[in-house]
């Protein structure tokens, strides 16, 4: 392989980082006001990758160290998708809270840059970088409001906790490769496979996952979900409840699934329990939460933890299952963040679940959407986020996992009360002061759009389907 | 008729009126007119292809008739759908109750738009349930009903309506969950999830396997029946529902328990079945005997006919699990019956309910004086309820006991103690508030009925009293299926009992 062959492959990539630096020069240049033409840049740029990596052939690059295929294509595509819209639906934020600085649209440009990175992982190295790249990104973009102590506090939890995940995963990662030898996935499972299972590599795994569990939020390492949701402005807290989400469960599939399939028991075991504890924990604590972006984090833990009964099959089954799941949740997950936006009265922002009462009678249309996507994130069919449920439990059945399975379901229940809770205040109550009706265009069309997508899934099943299938493929040579 | 996916189209018409009612723009009260009219004749349109429907019916065939199919999700789960002579009936008779329930809603007045499409959407995943040919679509269909059965509930109930809205919804989904688990693992056992190839005797599950598969199943249908101990969902919510709520609640979405037991656990789970049956004729037995007594201390008249469903109900898996011609054909009718009988009586209740404002019994008295027509409709329901002779509930409840008879003596006494129960707590109701002297000063402007109610009332009434006396037309169409039903059932249990070793 030479390094025009290696190039060619990471050719998305390699735009991605040119058009980052780009754009902080311009950003540099032109100062805050540029931050609008910036982002749609930005925007223009994911879009242009997006078409590129679908037409590119994709392969394998710097001797394994990088893989572009079928699985990486799909995670990528809905990393730039959710960031696309991420940078769209901020800007009239943005510039209304005076928060209109060029860095923003950069900051997303160098993470989504770090999630491409991390889906296409396949090695240890790439891995950690991927990740670095993007979470330093990301603690930035927590603190982002920066003369918001909530902001500011959100960013510096985010950063201390992250670290600590950092270096526990670092520490696995050396432990890994202290006993294969190696940090290229593809050689650690062949060593793995070939000797016994030794304890070194067991303890390398264990903090490997801890690390993977922070990223994605996964109890008991979700503390700090929570906090940095209901601090860091809205719009940053949509993207960070999608794409990062998305590429760092990639990267958990992923490092799972290729470096370490023949540990497969050992590693089921440990995913098996942080699904459970992340879904029922998830589902009780929002409960009784009061915040929606609050509960939206509560709510993002327990729709990991269903993610994990996806991985935790270990089968090209759950992997697909994995893959519609983080599909349909991105969307819907971003339509109920543009939702939260438009909950504006006067000049302030409002993010508690009360004033949404009676929004049935003032704003129909809105209120329907919003309360779709709540039965959608329940899992009532007809709507989308039933079928992210169904190929999840599929796998896991099939896969025998029948006790994980009924313990899923049950506790999905348990879930349904707290959306349940807000379709009640929506239609329910009686009508609070209403909302500032100009939601402005574009927020109004991602809000319709993720509405659409959720009521008439139903009917285009199949396609995303079969695309998540023969991605899954891609991990199972 | 050949070519025309008329199931599709009966089951897709309302949500096709639904969408044209989201479209509507204008003033609240006119879109509220304009949208009342349009599902009225959606409902009336659905109706009429229903009737077509069963009119092209084929009875002499036990196959699945009208099927269509279409790919859907892939791997062997299609959308596929089809009527038999066991489900084709339940398609009549909730396209008969849904104009119903448009016309006696005309007492909504705060956003009549939203209602009405609620109902739509329901009527069409009420019909999915009953002509789906596929587990997967079954299922959507199945629960899918959850969502607008919350919102009427919780928008336009009663006081309570929020407390009963949320019991509904999670009691109903926490048994549904867990038949879509036992659905996934028959998928993956099985291969396929078409119901009727499931159906063909080729798929036998293992005993042990069905025994799982039985009990997941009866999580679900258990609870939307009601059976006792898991019905107490259903008080609440039919006191809480506003009276169209209830009549389809009555009439429709109990049903779908019933239903789901005759088409899957019966010929799917042969086995279970047959060892679990006494445990199903112990809960059948209780809910005929208990919620007979409870219904007898109750006030509110709303509540006292949820108990006497469910009390009718236990009678609908008695015969069932009978295994018997007889009985199965009872139990079908039995449930089409009580789905005009009861929502009859919920009409009856929202017609007074509409006027005073409450339902307490003890609010009433002597209507017989001033609402002569009414009091003589109520009249028919009640002694319906009761199974008299002459009315349609009698056929019902006497093949099925029958069935119970020629099986054990001591089930057919206890469950004809129920029906002496429910003469006594219905024609207690109807005294207290039809008869005696017109006493209560509230009750002396009462109006009789109105046209519309007339013409709700009396298309009830005379279903009532037609299958009543002439049950033939309902037990020509499920002679053949129910004839094939039992057939599935006996082959399935002789066939373990051949495989297994004694």
């Amino acid at each position: 392989m030479n390094l025009s062959a290696d190039a060619a492959i990471v050719l998305p990539e390699l735009i991605v980082a040119a058009g980052g630096m780009a754009l902080m020069l311009i950003g540099v240049f032109l100062g805050d006001h540029s931050q609008k033409l910036l982002s749609y840049l930005a925007v223009a740029l994911f879009i242009g990758v997006a078409a590129l990596i679908d037409a590119l052939p994709g392969g394998v690059a710097f001797n394994g160290a990088f893989r572009a295929d079928g699985f990486a294509a799909f995670i990528k595509l809905l990393v730039l998708l959710g960031a696309a819209i991420v940078l769209i639906m901020s800007q009239n934020y943005l510039e209304r809270e005076k928060m209109s600085r060029f860095e923003f649209p950069v900051l997303v440009v160098f993470s989504v840059l770090g999630m491409m990175l991390m889906a296409s992982a396949g090695d240890f190295i790439t891995l950690y970088l991927g990740m670095e790249l993007q979470s330093l990104a990301l603690y930035v973009l927590a603190a982002f409001n920066r003369d918001n102590l909530r902001s500011t506090e959100a960013g510096l939890k985010y950063f201390v906790l992250g670290a600590l995940s950092s270096g526990m995963m670092l520490y696995g990662i050396s432990l890994i490769y202290g006993f294969a030898g190696t940090t290229g996935f593809a050689k650690v499972a062949m060593i793995v496979q070939s000797g016994s299972i030794t304890t070194g590599v067991v303890f390398g795994l264990v903090f490997l996952i801890s690390g993977l569990a922070f990223k994605v939020a996964a109890v008991p390492f979700h503390m700090w979900t929570p906090d940095v949701y209901e601090g860091a402005p809205t719009p940053i807290t949509a993207f960070f409840s999608s794409s990062p989400k998305i590429a760092a469960m990639a990267l958990f599939v992923r490092a799972m699934a290729e470096a370490l399939p023949s540990a497969l028991d050992q590693w089921r075991q440990i995913v098996i329990f942080i699904a459970i504890l992340s879904m029922a924990l998830g589902s009780v604590a929002a409960i009784g939460q009061n915040n929606i972006k609050r509960l939206m984090a509560y709510s993002s833990i327990a729709n990991m933890g269903y993610v994990l009964v996806g991985l935790a099959t270990g089968t090209p089954d759950g992997v697909q299952g994995v893959l519609v799941y983080l599909a349909i949740y991105l969307v819907t997950n971003i339509g109920i963040f543009a939702c939260i936006l438009a909950m504006r009265r006067g000049e302030a922002m409002v993010e508690n679940i009360p004033d949404l009462a009676g929004l049935a009678q003032s704003q129909p249309g809105y209120a329907f959407i919003f309360a779709m996507l709540m039965f959608s994130l329940a899992g009532i069919p007809p709507l989308a986020g039933f079928f992210a449920k169904f190929y999840v439990f599929l796998a896991a059945v099939k896969a025998g996992l029948y006790p994980l399975a009924v313990i899923a379901v049950v506790i999905s229940v348990v879930g349904a009360y707290y959306y349940l809770r807000i379709v009640k205040v929506i239609y329910f109550d009686p009508p609070a002061p209403e909302f500032e009706h100009r939601m402005g265009p574009t927020l109004s069309t991602i809000i319709l759009v993720s509405g659409l997508f959720t009521l008439f899934f139903v009917l285009g099943a199949a396609p995303l389907a079969g695309a998540a299938g023969a991605a899954a493929a891609a991990l199972f040579p | 008729m050949a070519g025309w996916p008329i199931l599709s189209i009966i089951a897709f018409l309302p949500t096709v009126a639904a969408i044209a009612i989201l479209l509507l723009r204008g003033d609240q009260e006119q879109v509220g007119k304009v949208a009342t009219r349009i599902a009225l004749v959606a409902t009336l349109v659905d109706f009429a292809f229903s009737l077509l429907l069963w009119a092209n019916f084929d009875p002499a065939s036990a196959d699945f008739q009208f099927v269509e199919s279409s790919n859907w999700l892939g791997g062997g789960i299609t959308y596929k759908m089809g009527v038999d002579g066991i489900s084709v009936l339940f398609v009549v008779l909730t396209a008969f109750l849904m104009p119903l329930c448009i016309l006696s809603s005309s007492h909504i007045h705060n956003r009549v738009r939203e209602y009405m499409i609620a109902f739509l959407a329901l009527e069409t995943l009420m019909l999915g349930v009953f002509t789906s040919l596929d587990l997967v679509v079954f299922y959507v269909f199945f629960e899918g009903g959850l969502i607008p059965m919350f919102l009427i509930i919780g928008v336009w109930g009663g006081p309570r309506r929020v407390y009963a809205t949320f019991k509904f919804f999670l009691y109903t989904l926490l048994g549904s969950v867990l038949m879509l688990l036992a659905i996934m693992a028959m998928y993956w056992q099985t291969g396929t999830s078409d119901i009727a190839a499931l159906l063909d005797g080729q798929h036998m599950l293992p005993p042990a396997m069905q025994t799982w598969l039985f009990f997941a199943f009866l999580a679900s249908f258990a609870v939307k029946l009601p059976m006792w101990p898991v019905h107490t969902w259903l008080p609440d919510a039919h006191v809480e529902a506003p009276t169209a709520g209830s009549v389809i609640l009555a009439g429709v979405l109990l049903k779908m328990g019933g239903y789901g037991f005759l088409r899957f656990s019966l010929p799917m789970f042969p086995v279970a079945s047959e060892r679990f049956a006494p445990l199903m004729f112990t809960l059948s037995l209780i809910a005929i005997v208990y919620t007979s007594l409870v219904a007898l201390a109750q006030e509110d008249m709303k509540k006292l006919i949820a108990y006497s469903s469910v009390a009718h109900m236990g009678l609908v898996t008695l015969g069932s699990f009978t295994f018997s011609h007889e009985g199965i054909d009872g139990a079908i009718f039995q449930m089409l019956s009580h789905g005009i009988v009861s929502g009859a009586l919920f009409l009856c209740v929202g017609v007074v309910y509409d006027r005073m404002h409450t339902r307490e019994i003890s609010a009433y008295g002597g209507l017989v004086n001033r609402m002569p027509m009414y009091a003589a409709a109520f009249m028919v329901f009640t002694l319906a309820n009761i199974g008299l002779p002459g009315t349609s509930g009698f056929i019902g409840e006497f093949l099925t006991l029958l069935a119970a008879f020629r099986l054990n003596t001591w089930l057919a006494i206890v469950g004809a103690t129920g029906l002496i129960l429910s003469a006594a707590y219905a024609l207690w109701l109807y005294r207290r508030i039809i008869f005696g002297a017109l006493e209560k000063p509230s009750l002396e402007h009462m109006k009789d009925l109105n046209p519309r109610e007339i013409a709700v009332l009396a298309s009830l009434v005379a279903a009532t009293i037609f299958f009543g006396v002439y049950p033939r037309p309902v037990f020509t169409v499920t002679q053949a299926s129910v004839a094939h039903l039992v057939e599935l059932h006996e082959a399935g249990v002789a066939a373990a009992r051949v495989g297994a070793p004694q």
